[in-house]
């Protein structure tokens, strides 16, 4: 169900975020989830001390486009993955999740 | 030059047409000793206790930008060393003691003012953690002291200890040694001592490369103004680091937030110390030019745009305004954010990377101008001797690993 947007122009204010199953929102009702796509491992006792650092601790951090979390929390309350730009903010697409992560060129066009 | 009473009247004498550059600007030598990546507050205290303490002076800093333009000219210049943990009260109690004879040391004041920071406590779990701390830190020789409501008041007069408030304030922890300081006069102070000692400052100067040998070895460094060759690379890029570590295949365990902050019109003295509030999340000094400073919470998202959104601001004045009524009309002159590299723990890295050459002090987060002095003085011997200082020791990249962390996320008080 797609909500209607609120009286005035958020956009001018806030970032303007397009969750996939309610259409653009205003940021105050999402929560940050992070960097997306990070799999937790199948067998974790395989893993030595060496890669569980890797998945709990490092992130990409990356300067540019990156794919990240995002939790609808005051809306449909789903978490669903975003392509957003670390420098401007822009946010280039988003995704539901489960869906194939998207590619930074695909996201552009 | 060195500055005194009688230096201040010979210039004084000439008009003070005579005063010359506080630092040197040399064009990049092909080949340094050592290279310090980021010429912020902390970047220019590794350079100088480099030059001074372990007499390397063959070091160029390089910034991207000028010097103290990142974090150090944009945080809230809090000083305090009430951390709950043995590691980390030692890490930030040796910065204090640093910051107490700094302006004689380097020559340059950098109007540090002990006038005492007060961090308020709003619930019974917050008392109890308080004073947890307060003892915490008395046991490891830092000090800290419970307040009362009616002393905090006394303390601080302009603070609102109505018990009809929303969040009433039932006591706070004071730490009467912790104060603030100038910052811009840290970078400046600490980048003319380590220039007269012989370091090279090269600003507008990006690093994007890293070159190494075929054992993996750093041999130097690639930037915007050319290559240049070194032994050993310090990294002290705050919340670019990430981006630097990246270039050597190295990875952190960091996340770069923006951190708000807000300045109003200046108004004479009316706010006498520092308080924070972690519950409903502000904090507030006046500077000597008579700016009310107040700090907000980090941003949400990872973001290098070094801005942010409103409502972090919004969120804190209002906290100010419940805090503090006699504020509710004073008028805000400028915000401004910063990025700030945040680890898991909340606790920095100080010490060696995988790459032999390759050495790393980041991830202070939310609270690294206070460190300045104790962060570049064990930092620096770490670069210099090549192995941890002893009081750096615990803030390893390798905790990560073994899982001996530092968890700071409470005493860090600021929201993340």
């Amino acid at each position: 169900m797609k909500l209607p947007l609120p009286p005035w122009p958020i956009e001018d204010v806030m970032l303007l975020i397009d969750c996939p199953h309610c259409g653009p929102r205003a940021e105050v009702e999402f929560r940050y989830g992070g960097q997306a796509h990070i799999v937790r491992p199948e067998q974790p006792a395989d893993l030595d001390d060496e890669a569980w650092a890797e998945h709990l601790y490092m992130r990409d951090n990356r300067r540019g486009l990156q794919a990240e979390r995002w939790y609808h929390i005051h809306g449909c309350g789903r978490f669903f993955n975003a392509l957003r730009h670390t420098v401007t903010d822009v946010f280039e697409a988003t995704y539901t999740v489960g869906a194939t992560p998207l590619k930074c060129e695909e996201a552009r066009k | 030059m060195k500055f005194s009473a009688i230096s201040l009247v010979r210039h004084a004498i000439n008009d003070h047409k005579s005063w010359t550059r506080q630092w040197r600007s040399p064009a990049p030598k092909s080949a340094y000793d050592t290279i310090i990546v980021g010429g912020g507050g902390h970047g220019l205290a590794t350079a100088y206790y480099l030059a001074k303490e372990h007499g390397l002076t063959n070091v160029a800093v390089i910034e991207k930008g000028w010097i103290g333009g990142g974090n150090t000219g944009r945080n809230t210049t809090i000083i305090r060393s009430n951390y709950l943990f043995d590691e980390s009260a030692a890490l930030y109690d040796h910065a204090l003691d640093l910051w107490h004879g700094l302006s004689q040391e380097l020559n340059y004041n950098v109007m540090y003012s002990p006038r005492g920071v007060m961090m308020l406590a709003h619930s019974v779990h917050d008392v109890q953690v308080f004073k947890r701390h307060v003892y915490s830190n008395r046991l490891n020789g830092v000090d800290n002291a419970w307040l009362s409501r009616a002393e905090a008041k006394e303390f601080c007069p302009p603070l609102n200890v109505s018990p009809d408030a929303r969040y009433p304030v039932m006591g706070a922890a004071l730490q009467r040694r912790g104060g603030t300081a100038r910052h811009d006069a840290v970078a400046w102070g600490y980048a003319r001592a380590a220039s007269a000692l012989g370091v090279d400052i090269i600003e507008n100067c990006q690093v994007v490369g890293i070159d190494r040998g075929p054992d993996g070895a750093v041999v130097g460094v690639q930037t915007t103004r050319g290559s240049i060759q070194t032994k050993k690379i310090a990294v002290v890029a705050a919340g670019s680091t990430s981006t630097v570590l990246e270039l050597a295949g190295v990875r952190a365990p960091l996340e770069s937030y923006p951190l708000q902050a807000l300045v109003s019109e200046p108004v004479k003295p009316v706010f006498p110390c520092v308080v924070m509030s972690n519950t409903v999340h502000a904090y507030i000094s006046q500077s000597d030019k008579g700016e009310l400073v107040i700090g907000a919470g980090t941003d949400q998202y990872i973001s290098y745009s070094q801005t942010g959104a409103a409502y972090p601001l919004a969120h804190a004045v209002e906290a100010i305004c419940e805090l503090f009524p006699i504020f509710t009309r004073m008028r805000m002159l400028r915000s401004w954010g910063g990025i700030v590299d945040v680890t898991p723990d909340r606790s920095p890295i100080i010490g060696l990377t995988p790459v032999h050459g390759l050495f790393v002090n980041c991830g202070w987060g939310t609270g690294g101008f206070k460190a300045t002095p104790g962060s570049g003085h064990v930092f620096a011997a770490t670069v210099a001797k090549g192995a941890p200082h002893p009081i750096a020791a615990p803030f390893s990249l390798d905790r990560f690993r073994t899982g001996r962390m530092v968890d700071e996320a409470a005493a860090a008080a600021v929201a993340h």
